[in-house]
């Protein structure tokens, strides 16, 4: 039987997302598949990266996209509804540290990340012949992506006070950097400008890195990725357990 | 054995608004204690306070000798509290809420309990129903149940009978009461003041977030309020009886304290050629000591 702050808190996050499964993962893994579908359809033919067809070169980017947007829906809306709906008091009473609370979150963040990213995986991987080169580096970026952006779920949660708020957190953060990433293309085929701005973003390396894992080729090596998307887990981390702590907005 | 709850200056501020100031009260345990006061009295932010839901500006606050800060989780193992909003997790039923809110508290397996709980509620019928379906009541029902998978030894109740039917308020308050004289500290708010004068064995009153009355229930009934005759006559009221009395709409009330003056009282009115029409005795109520001590605080005159 689970029991303990960080367990329940994070079994009850699993099922939280896995009861509506339909919406939080059927759903995501959708619009995913019609992204390819469009997306290879138009360009197929056209564009060879790395020497690999555009398809088989987009699967791994829309995977990861796919993790890296429900991590952070996973965290987000779960607070953000406790906090309005006012059932966030039943996590504030127990004697839950703000270390199991982050873990919680976060973990269940990933779950949900790589529950899609797997359907989304085997929804799309009958398109294009596909290779996993170096399996171990598909999972670690999976697995770390999710995590910041659970956290960055967590951050913007905690922060928002109505669902608008959290919107514009994703639409005017999340979305950009995720699409402006490498998802949908090589940054090498950028012009100089946007190719130097995409090197600042640090979901292009966990794009970049991910994709490594499938085709053992990359923009970037996969070991500084990993610096890059490490170093960026743990201020995120700081960062979050530092507001926890602190109790901002929660118990306050 | 330390207090159940003690509070030393606490004082917070929202914005402007002064919630509490420099409240000290001190909760023995296995009492019954009431706090009361006015709509934005500080009521529930006190509570919040002791729950760790909001941090004082000054003051602290501890839970059977467990500091709410510093040694929060003995605190919080401490201490179960029925909030004042109706919240709920739509995403679950009764018996997953309750099982899930155990495994906060580290409880694994408390199936026993818990449907102890439910029955002692009456929640049995429902336990398996999403939370979304119960009706307002039911769902105070499970909020109470929530704040005592734990068994925790001193338990807070925030307004735990608003909307809730006669019958719940039976039920509720006999599971209360048995697990006050099981050794559980409660402390109530209410607005229902016949409840707390029925129930609660020591009552603060607090106004603007300070403490303007703390006493034992008896105490402050005889202080503040004392009993009187009502009655109605065919002619006036004698003068030397009319000064210490008041009239309205006919009916004369005539304060005294002890039963001893009822007799000579009415012998006087018989003197002075009144005739009674209609007479009641009424006690004293927590109501009339409410109202008193929350004028009396406006000119500073009580504690
Ligand atoms: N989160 C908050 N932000 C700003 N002001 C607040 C907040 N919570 C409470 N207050 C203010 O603090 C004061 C005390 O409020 P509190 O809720 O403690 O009163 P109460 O005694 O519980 O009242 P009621 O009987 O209506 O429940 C009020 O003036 C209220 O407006
Ligand atoms: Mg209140």
């Amino acid at each position: 039987m689970r029991h303990g702050g960080f367990t329940t808190l994070f079994y009850k996050e699993v099922l939280r997302f896995w009861k509506v499964a339909s919406q939080t993962v059927a759903a995501p893994v959708l619009t995913a598949l019609l992204y390819l579908l469009i997306f290879s359809h138009v360009l197929e033919g056209h564009v060879k990266v790395h020497g690999i067809s555009y398809t088989a070169f987009l699967i791994p980017g829309l995977v990861m996209m796919s993790v890296l947007q429900n991590a952070f829906s996973n965290s987000s809306s779960s607070l953000i509804q406790s906090k309005v709906t006012g059932n966030i008091v039943f996590v504030l009473l127990p004697p839950i540290s703000y270390l199991e609370f982050f873990a919680a979150y976060v973990a269940a963040s990933v779950v949900r990340g790589l529950v899609v990213g797997a359907g989304v995986l085997f929804a799309t991987f009958w398109f294009a012949p596909l290779t996993f080169a170096e399996p171990i580096w598909i999972l670690v970026f999976a697995v770390m992506g999710g995590a910041i952006l659970g956290s960055l779920g967590v951050i913007a949660g905690i922060w928002a006070d109505k669902f608008d708020q959290l919107a514009a957190f994703q639409n005017f953060l999340i979305m950009p950097l995720t699409f402006l990433s490498g998802v949908f293309y090589s940054i090498n085929s950028l012009p100089p400008f946007w190719q130097q701005l995409s090197h600042w973003n640090p979901v292009f390396y966990m794009i970049d890195g991910f994709r490594h894992g499938f085709f053992g080729i990359s923009d970037a090596s996969p070991w500084l990725s990993l610096a890059v998307v490490s170093a960026c887990l743990m201020v995120l981390a700081a960062f979050t357990l530092n507001l926890l702590k602190r109790g901002y907005k929660l118990r306050n | 054995m330390p207090p159940a709850i003690l509070i030393q200056q606490v004082s917070k501020n929202f914005g402007s608004t002064r919630a509490l100031d420099k409240v000290d009260l001190e909760i023995q345990p296995g009492e019954f204690f009431g706090l009361l006061g006015p709509n934005g009295a500080g009521k529930t932010t006190l509570i919040s306070a002791l729950a760790g839901l909001v941090r004082v500006d000054a003051g602290s606050l501890s839970v059977m000798g467990h500091d709410v800060q510093s040694d929060y989780r003995a605190a919080r193992r401490h201490l179960g509290v029925v909030p004042q909003e109706l919240v709920f997790d739509p995403f679950f039923s009764v018996r997953e809420s309750l099982k899930i809110q155990s495994g906060y508290f580290g409880i694994g397996d408390n199936d026993d309990w818990i449907d102890e709980i439910l029955v002692n509620l009456g929640l049995a019928s429902k336990a398996d129903a999403n939370m979304r379906m119960l009706s307002g009541g039911m769902k105070r029902r499970v909020l109470v149940a929530q704040a005592l998978v734990h068994r925790p030894p001193v338990i807070v109740l925030d307004e735990p009978t608003a909307g809730v039917d006669v019958e719940l308020r039976q039920t509720l308050w006999q599971f209360i009461k048995r697990l006050n004289q099981a050794g559980h500290t409660i402390v109530l708010t209410t607005h229902y003041l016949e409840e707390a004068e029925n129930l609660c064995n020591r009552i603060a009153m607090l106004k603007d977030g300070r403490v303007v009355a703390l006493d034992t229930t008896e105490k402050l009934l005889r202080r503040f309020s004392a009993h009187a005759l009502r009655l109605r006559t065919d002619g006036a009221m004698p003068d030397d009886l009319a000064s210490g009395a008041s009239e309205s709409a006919g009916w004369w009330t005539l304060p005294f304290d002890s039963f001893d003056e009822v007799e000579p009282l009415l012998a006087r009115i018989r003197a002075a050629g009144c005739r009674i029409e209609s007479l009641e005795i009424s006690s004293p109520d927590l109501e009339e000591v409410f109202i008193r001590v929350m004028q009396g605080s406006h000119q500073g005159q009580v504690n």
